[in-house]
């Protein structure tokens, strides 16, 4: 995923900050890489090679954990994160097929983030309301028995939301300004 | 060099080196017993493949002869139901989501799951268990040799050879279950990873993944 401006120096400093405060060895790998996603929100490349030059193990090695654990994210979080149920319950009736939808529709795959960080997605493993099976949890919002034309509907909601938001910000701006002007 | 003592596998009376790995010592005496993950120069066998279980007596269970160390008068036998039903289980895993197509495989009649099948009577298409067909792009990038992960087993080799030997970094395993297989960094193609292309991985895959350009074709 390509760094957005600025994203190189935060990046940097914050693994800086991270490794200063750990000793260099391969147990503190994992503490290490929690606290890269808990400040970033993901394991980014350069965080990896960083980690990986400290402990003096080929950046490969870094990369076998960091895909091994479910925890541990290669993506930045979209703006709106979209987690697709595969428990027993969902699995059982399609959720491979509403996970698929989703990935045709954002043209990316699971665990991956869109190109404009809108939306990322995600499996998960039993959300706990089996009943309205197959679930999806669109941000906090449980979603279910969805459908392949309901995965249509919810993206087509957030495209729609944020025009709105978009043209109430631009009618909201000429108000501004007017009252700025008086 | 530790001390010699005597063992019997399958009857025939051995001596070995006391504490080498019983794998090592039943395959230089010519008594065949499936592998894929071990080599002789690891420290430290991973014992990933589960393919060298044997019977010993006094022990409760199969155990994998790539980690037992020999004892005196151990007594060895490479066969018993109970160790055909473990290895028949772990080939027949190996081989479902492995692409087969042996004619068209370089590797043909020299690949260690042939030679299993062969040896222990195994099905090369095992009929309990689905097809996974993993269908993975191939990696022709380097000049030298392909990285066909459709016909990797997982066995690690290349990976610690790119370690210990080349001293790289180049591989290792990404991912888990289903999913785990043979990366570089980023998952990028190995003409664009640390790889320096001096196939020393090449030389210990003991399946059709890993292939110099040169063999492949013939
Ligand atoms: S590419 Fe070959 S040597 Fe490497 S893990 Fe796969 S089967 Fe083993
Ligand atoms: S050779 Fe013993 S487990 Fe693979």
């Amino acid at each position: 995923m390509e760094l957005l401006e600025g994203e190189k120096e935060v990046i940097i400093s914050q693994v800086s900050e991270i490794l200063g405060k750990h000793k260099h060895n391969c147990e503190n790998l994992v503490p290490m890489l929690q606290e890269v996603q808990n400040q970033l929100g993901y394991v980014p490349e350069l965080a990896m090679e960083m980690i990986a030059d400290s402990l003096e193990v080929p950046a490969v090695a870094v990369y076998s954990i960091v895909t091994f654990y479910n925890q541990l994210r290669l993506n930045p979080p979209g703006d709106h994160q979209i987690r697709v149920c595969m428990g027993t319950a969902c699995h059982m009736i399609g959720g491979q097929i509403i996970l698929n939808s989703f990935e045709r529709r954002l043209q990316i795959e699971e665990g991956e983030t869109t190109e404009d960080r809108k939306f990322s997605l995600e499996r998960v493993a039993c959300v706990g309301c089996c009943a309205i099976a197959p679930v999806v949890v669109i941000d906090d919002l449980v979603d279910g028995k969805v459908t392949p034309t309901r995965v249509d509907g919810i993206l087509l909601s957030f495209e729609n939301s944020n025009n709105n938001e978009g043209k109430k910000e631009q009618e909201q701006k000429p108000v501004e300004r007017g009252e700025g002007q008086e | 060099m530790n001390k010699k003592i005597s063992i019997t596998i399958d009857g025939k009376e051995i001596s070995a080196e006391e504490g080498r790995e019983l794998l090592w010592v039943a395959l230089e005496n010519d008594i065949f017993i499936p592998n894929l993950c071990a080599l002789k120069e690891k420290d430290r066998p991973s014992a990933s493949c589960r393919l060298c279980f044997v019977e010993i007596e006094g022990f409760p269970r199969p155990v994998t002869s790539c980690t037992q160390p020999v004892t005196e008068g151990m007594v060895v036998n490479t066969r018993s139901p109970e160790v055909d039903r473990l290895v028949g289980t772990a080939f027949e895993l190996l081989l479902s989501d492995h692409r087969l197509g042996c004619s068209k495989c370089p590797k043909n009649k020299a690949c260690a799951l042939q030679r299993i099948a062969k040896e222990r009577k195994l099905k090369l298409k095992p009929k309990r268990l689905d097809k996974f067909e993993k269908d993975t792009p191939i990696d022709d990038s380097t000049d030298l040799f392909v990285l066909d992960r459709n016909r990797c087993v997982l066995c690690g080799r290349c990976i610690w050879a790119d370690r210990h030997i080349a001293r790289v970094g180049a591989i290792g395993f990404s991912q888990r279950g289903i999913k785990r297989k043979v990366s570089t960094f980023g998952d990028k193609l190995l003409k664009d990873s640390p790889c320096i292309e001096c196939g020393e991985c090449v030389e210990v895959c003991p399946v059709g993944a890993l292939v110099f350009k040169k063999d492949y074709g013939k």
